[in-house]
């Protein structure tokens, strides 16, 4: 059980593929102009990482050491190309808009790192969940990373939201502020850098912070241990 | 080489293999299961950017599958070939959209429809593909700008040949405040797809339309 937390815990902060192993950036950077693109190109890596995770993890027996990498990356394009057909038919319009990013997701190292590191040593069901949290993980920075860029660079939030749920998304869109006149830089590569390293030192203040509160916590207790010596 | 040697690489091949085989199945059957679904999508898709020039009361024949290729580097602006549809009611002829690539965009090819009718005035202009800078060249994208519609009715004669160009070019099309050079590109490359119209009209409605790739498979 404190296992399946601690592999929640890892793909979620600890060791968040975004925010602490940078792995991804080439799709990260690009696709994060907006919530949508964010979110779309998130669930795509989400659902390659849980298949890749699995897939892994079932054959890690038949696996020989030498020839481990061509099969993560056949494993991978595999389910990577599959995922591109399956949207490019049923979720057509989205398609449109990720389509020259969705193959870029062979290139995630994040996804062959987890094959590596975690699905090739370990049981299914642990694999599948480090997969989904890893993959949720990443998610999470394109989705809050592409409100920062579509809010600063637009006013709006949510803009475009058909595309992934339909006509009736329509009204999802938020606009933040009138008549806003846009801001160049936070929708141009810059501002995809500025922005990912805002994030990762608010990640790293917010780490220090809980550091120094359990240190603070900790240190009377070891007071009071040692003063009866 | 030891035979022990063979022996372990050959059996290494043959997993790699198996996965290769099992891979290439699931790819390949997918492509298969999606294949006629991807090609009305993209069919759809079309219509939809070709109905939003030409309103569908207005012609009754297949669009889509009414088109010719041309290849014409100096007045439509790219080697390859490029499309054009053919919109007709009955016999006669109601319109062309001609795809057409503006080459000298501020961020390379500009790529867009520009719908004539049979009377040489535009239907209008769309860009289907740039890359011009977010905020500022971008407004000839119709999502961002209603920019575009100053071409609607349009013709060689309205304005006339000094007309077609922007403001600050001595013409009657305005530009963009920062950017002059993606509007630039675009009048020019709508007024070229005119002055083409004007001289290929003919060629354009009586050439034969492409055969569907279907067909063609069972010749």
């Amino acid at each position: 059980m404190s296992d399946y937390r601690q592999i929640t815990r890892q793909g979620l902060w600890e060791n968040n593929p975004a925010l602490v192993q940078i792995l991804g950036m080439c799709p990260l950077l690009a696709v994060t102009t907006t919530v949508i693109n964010g979110l779309g190109l998130g669930l795509a890596t989400l659902l390659t990482l849980v298949l890749s995770n699995g897939t892994v993890s079932l054959i890690r027996g038949w696996l020989r050491p030498e020839i481990r990498i061509p099969v993560f990356v056949l494993v991978i394009a595999a389910i990577v190309t599959t995922i591109e057909l399956l949207m490019n038919a049923y979720l057509h319009d989205l398609y449109k808009v990720l389509g020259i990013f969705i193959p870029l997701i062979v290139t995630n190292c994040a996804i062959i790192a987890r094959a590596e590191a975690f699905a090739a040593k370990n049981p299914l069901l642990p694999s599948l969940l480090d997969g989904f949290m890893m993959g949720l993980g990443f998610t999470l920075v394109l989705v809050v990373l592409g409100a920062l860029r579509e809010s600063l660079g637009q006013g709006t939030l949510l803009a475009h939201a058909h595309l992934m749920f339909g006509d009736a998304a329509r009204g999802l869109q938020i606009t933040l502020v009138d008549d806003y006149g846009g801001f160049l830089l936070a929708i141009l590569p810059p501002g995809a850098f500025i922005g990912l390293g805002l994030l990762i030192a608010i990640k790293n203040v917010i780490d220090e912070r809980r550091q120094q509160a359990d240190s603070a916590v900790k240190a009377p207790a070891a007071v009071a241990v040692e003063n009866p010596a | 080489m030891s035979h022990a040697l063979l022996r372990h690489m050959s059996v290494t091949a043959v997993v790699l293999g198996l996965f290769a085989f099992t891979g290439t199945l699931l790819v390949s059957s997918t492509n298969l299961m999606t294949e006629e679904r991807i090609a009305e999508n993209e069919k759809a898709a079309l219509l939809q950017t070709l109905n939003t020039l030409i309103p569908r009361q207005q012609y009754d024949n297949d669009l889509t599958s009414d088109r010719i290729a041309v290849v014409n580097k100096e007045w439509l602006g790219s080697s390859q070939a490029l499309m054009i549809y053919r919109a007709r009611l009955g016999q006669k002829t109601v319109a062309a959209i001609m795809t057409v690539v503006a080459p000298d965009g501020y961020n390379g090819n500009i790529r867009m429809l520009v719908a004539i009718k049979a009377d040489e005035s535009l239907y209008g202009v769309r860009v289907l593909q740039h890359r011009e800078t977010p905020g500022l060249g971008d407004g000839i994208d119709v999502d961002r700008s209603p920019w575009v519609h100053q071409f609607d009715g349009r013709s060689l004669t309205d304005p006339d040949e000094l007309g077609w160009n922007v403001v600050k070019d001595g013409g009657v099309f305005d530009q963009f405040t920062g950017a002059t050079i993606s509007p630039r590109a675009v009048v020019k490359a709508v007024h070229q797809a005119l002055l083409y119209y004007h001289r290929h009209r003919q060629m354009i409605f009586s050439t034969p339309a492409i055969m569907p790739e279907k067909e063609r498979k069972h010749e």
